[in-house]
């Protein structure tokens, strides 16, 4: 016990490691993970299918593979162009590209789901009042695109935060790193990751009562019993 | 990649059987463990009620990567477990890794299997009671059958994500697809080529899983195709 008192500070900056990079990665997803669902909505075939390809693809192999893919793999391309040892991948760029990407694969559906569930006569009245598309998108389709997105997207900002935990195997010190760094050290392994797995629990259940409030907040207006 | 197949073909195909075996194994044993975990989440015993609620917060709420390490090294750190007779499985990596993936997916297939369960139509359920059926009869013949028949789509992507989150028993040392590419990448220094093909074999996995689940759905909802 007084090991993990003393190891607590050491364990809080992990944490924050790994909030820092849950949270860009979710920006980043879900900027990504819209042009993606916007790219498989194309009317052109040439955008569409690649699109639908490489997210499917993406969500049949494991976030690991495509974490150290990114990390060997991205560090063998660089050598291969620039000569080997000029510049190296690090974890901290590896891991949020990997998170990000696999993110955005599985947004895109949630998104694509989301634009579909617009009526398209809302869309036809918006430009006949003379709406840009611009407009139309903001005013009319993305609140309602939201409304329906926050349960999916909830769901997988729970996977992400669970999902940061693989980036300590590259090296990355987010929480897992440190509590594997303290279990070595201290050799109470348990009580370690134990400890971080209450960590990332307390992350878990805060994001549960966010995701309610804003799930609460995005069908205010709306009948009640609509967007269950 | 010729030359790594042709060197690594075999371990590339031990690596994929052991993989198969994981997934079959705690798919299994977790969905065995998920009916009783959904009726204790259903029951009126408030104890039975709080522990299954307990168990599936944990397990969902957590990284799988912890709990892999929480089994594996965690468990050794008490005399106890050391000193018992089942040391000399606990000890083994294959053992933990199951018993990890069979904790970690019945804690998700018991949500699956408790939505589908309150998914049954009511009308069913009194019907079955009014011919005179004991809540468990009613239970084993039509409660049950008629949830596993509703929740089937819902339970193939869990067996995906169990097959991508075996790819994590790598890192406790089992040599399945992901850790005899892993030993391939670093001995070839080719990472890309030998991560595209664990890649590929991921993805047919994946395929083969849809596939296998479509089948059981057309079999199992035979009789509705019939009565169309």
């Amino acid at each position: 016990m007084e090991n993990l008192v003393a190891y607590l500070p050491l364990l809080l900056a992990g944490l924050r490691t790994t909030i820092l990079l849950a949270v860009s990665t979710l920006i980043l997803g879900l900027v990504l993970g819209m042009a993606l669902a916007m790219a498989k909505l194309s009317r052109h075939a040439w955008v569409s299918r690649p699109a639908y390809a490489v997210t499917n693809f993406l969500r049949g192999i494991p976030e690991y593979l495509v974490l150290l893919v990114i990390y060997f793999g991205g560090t063998q391309l660089i050598d291969a162009i620039l000569g080997p040892g000029v510049l190296e991948v690090s974890p901290w760029v590896a891991g949020l590209t990997a998170l990000t990407i696999v993110f955005s694969s599985y947004a895109s559906e949630t998104f694509r789901g989301a634009f579909l569930s617009v009526p398209k006569g809302q869309i036809e009245a918006a430009r006949a009042y003379g709406f840009s598309a611009w407009q139309c998108f903001r005013l009319v389709q993305l609140p309602q695109i939201l409304r329906v997105a926050i349960p999916g997207l909830g769901n997988l900002w729970q996977s992400v935060v669970k999902d940061t935990a693989l980036v300590s195997i590259i090296g990355l010190e987010d929480m897992m790193r440190k509590a594997n760094q303290a279990a070595t050290a201290t050799r109470e392994p348990f009580v370690f990751y134990f400890a971080v797995s209450l960590g990332y629990l307390a992350i878990t259940v805060v994001s549960m009562l966010v995701i309610a409030r804003l799930e609460k907040r995005a069908n205010r207006g709306m009948p009640k019993g609509v967007g269950r | 990649m010729i030359d790594i197949l042709r060197t690594y073909g075999p371990s590339f195909l031990s690596g994929t059987w052991l993989t198969i075996e994981l997934v079959v194994i705690s798919a299994i044993l977790g969905f065995l463990l998920a009916v009783p975990v959904a009726l204790a989440r259903l029951s009126d015993n408030p104890l039975f009620r709080g522990a299954a609620a307990g168990y599936s917060l944990f397990f969902r709420g957590t990284p799988l990567l912890v709990q892999i390490f929480l089994v594996y090294y965690g468990l050794g750190q008490f005399g106890f477990v050391r000193q018992s007779f089942l040391w000399p499985f606990l000890r083994e990596a294959y053992v933990c890794a199951l018993i990890t993936f069979t904790l970690n997916t019945a804690a998700y297939s018991g949500e699956i299997v408790r939505g589908g369960i309150l998914s049954v139509p009511r009308g069913e359920i009194e019907a079955a009671r009014a011919a005179g059926m004991s809540a468990f009869t009613a239970y084993r013949l039509v409660i049950l059958p008629r949830a596993l028949s509703i929740i089937l789509p819902a339970y193939s992507n869990e067996v995906i994500i169990l097959m991508k989150g075996t790819a994590l028993a790598s890192t406790i040392t089992l040599l399945e697809l992901m850790g005899v590419s892993q030993l391939a990448a670093s001995a070839t220094y080719q990472p890309i080529q030998v991560f595209a093909i664990a890649g590929a074999i991921y993805y047919l996995l994946t395929l083969i899983i849809t596939r296998v689940f479509r089948l059981l759905e057309a079999r199992y909802n035979r009789y509705m195709i019939a009565a169309r």
